[in-house]
């Protein structure tokens, strides 16, 4: 597989490690009333789908940098690459 | 029709007239007591246990392929229970001492040959930790042996137990661990299964669960709803797929595996060997052919196909213990999909919703499980509760802090 990284281009897949579903970036309050449940669902249960999966690649043999990939499980066809810190801002996150 | 050395006789000297259809083919019934999901070897060894040791009766095992199609067809045919944990080791060794009686059991020839596994040993730490878990295999009834380098130069001449790297420094074997003809494990149990009444339904594909008032009545297929009293999924791979029509996300990721087999040749590997260093395993099908494996790609994937980097990773493992494997040629390699649970040990239990019942999170070890899996799977179904060899399977144990981290990897499906 080929990531097509945002800052350097096409990059070959063995590059990077690889995390899971980009939820993760979505780590839940600690001082929520419910926060040991939603600690649960966001540290243990996955949508898992066949088909498009956004998820987060670490470009280790590379820049550092964190990437929301977008591919299909199925295929394995990427369709998009962002950088996780664009998408965690836009979430609004401060970094 | 039992089989028997006298059928095979009889059969030869008469034409082989006398055959007959393994199983059936039978039309789906509109309402089943007990509808297994999936016709692999965990879904037809519930079915046949279910028949033949509960006594249950109006069983239907719905398939969307063909019977063992999938990764009962698919894996490298090792049997073993050298597991370390409380949670798995109990279940394990029921497994194999399953796997010693299966044949005379359900009337089959499976091809079962204990011919050892032996995983080698590299450092001083890991001679430290295969002891530990040698120790607590026998503690728990299994058998386990610490080999020397001698003795493993005297079992495997070819080996490289020089390499500068990563130098043999002995070996933990189970001697009754060994392979089995996998495609015939789900024959058998089919077989067994429709000779005591339940319903094989091929070619047909769950698209939904009907779920009234919090109980699950049956399923919706591609050949109609059948309806069930009780219905268990038992589609290890396709699980987070095929729950999520249930509205159930599952502590599981599906990721693929890659598997390979070498041209035939003579003779060479009388067992199992599994390299300590890096992830590699290896043996001799009766064929001839290496059939050999290692780590998952590691990305998810229900593609049934993997990528070049782990061939080479596979192939550099391959080469580091066994140099004579770069002379074979590769004659297949194949994929497949792997339910990756959060800490590499499967879940046999009720879900939240009534009625509906869950097997899966093999991981890559499903296959050696078989049997134990479906012995509990059908104790479950059957009794509602949990057979005492698989009290540890449970959905809750992540919420509750009790995971079975054999490799203390934690929630990282594709490091297990």
């Amino acid at each position: 597989m080929i990531i097509n990284h945002p800052l350097l281009g096409p990059r070959d897949a063995q590059e990077f490690t690889y995390l899971g579903d980009a939820s993760l970036i979505d780590r839940p309050d600690w001082q929520a009333d419910d926060a040991a449940e939603q600690f649960y669902n966001y540290q243990y249960l996955r949508n898992n789908p066949a088909g498009e999966h956004r998820e987060l690649w670490f470009h280790e043999g590379g820049d550092r940098s964190w990437l929301v990939v977008t591919r299909n499980t199925v295929t394995h066809e990427i369709s998009n690459v962002e950088l996780a810190r664009d998408v965690a801002r836009m979430q609004g996150r401060s970094k | 029709m039992r089989y028997s050395g006298f059928k095979v006789i009889k059969e030869a000297l008469t034409g082989h007239k006398g055959w007959t259809p393994a199983w059936r083919d039978p039309e789906p019934q509109s309402a089943y007591d007990i509808v297994i999901i999936g016709g692999g070897g965990h879904g037809l060894a519930t079915a046949y246990y279910l028949a033949k040791k509960y006594g249950e009766k109006k069983i239907a095992v719905l398939e969307k392929g063909w019977i063992g199609g999938g990764n009962v067809g698919r894996n490298t045919t090792i049997i073993r229970s050298n597991y370390l944990l409380d949670g798995n080791e109990p279940f394990y060794e029921m497994s194999l001492k399953l796997w010693e009686g299966l044949e005379q059991d359900f009337n089959y020839n499976a091809m079962i040959s204990q011919r050892g596994i032996l995983n080698l040993i590299h450092s001083d730490a890991q001679r430290d930790a295969f002891t530990r878990r040698g120790n607590a295999m026998i503690l728990n009834g299994a058998d386990a042996v610490m080999l020397s380098t001698e003795q493993i130069k005297a079992e495997y001449p070819f080996l490289n137990v020089n390499n500068a790297r990563f130098p043999i420094k002995g070996g933990l074997a189970q001697r009754r661990g060994g392979t089995v003809r996998h495609d015939a494990v789900a024959w058998g149990y089919a077989r067994g299964a429709d000779s005591r009444g339940v319903d094989i339904i091929q070619n047909c594909e769950v698209t939904g669960f009907r779920i009234e008032h919090g109980v699950c009545v049956g399923v919706e297929t591609s050949r109609g709803f059948i309806g069930a009293k009780k219905v268990g999924a038992a589609v290890a791979g396709s699980s987070g797929r095929l729950m999520a029509k249930a509205g159930m996300r599952l502590p599981i990721e599906s990721h693929v595996l890659q598997a390979f087999v070498s041209e035939g040749l003579k003779p060479l590997l009388p067992g199992v060997i599994t390299f300590g260093a890096g992830h590699f395993y290896c043996s001799q099908s009766d064929k001839g052919g290496l059939v050999f494996g290692g780590d998952i790609d590691g990305y998810n994937s229900y593609a049934q196909r993997g990528n070049l980097p782990v061939v080479e990773d596979v192939c550099e493992g391959g080469m580091a213990i066994l140099p004579a494997i770069g002379r074979a040629r590769l004659l297949r390699m194949w994929g497949g999909i792997m339910d990756m649970s959060m800490d590499g040990s499967p879940i046999i239990d009720q879900t939240h919703i009534g009625g509906l019942y869950f097997n899966g999170g093999w991981c890559y070890g499903g296959f050696k499980a078989t049997p134990a899996s479906g012995l509990c799977f059908a104790h479950l179904l059957a009794t509602d509760t949990p057979h005492q060899v698989a009290t540890a399977y449970r959905f809750d144990r992540f919420q509750r802090g009790y995971m079975i981290d054999e490799k203390g990897m934690g929630a990282q499906p594709n490091l297990h």
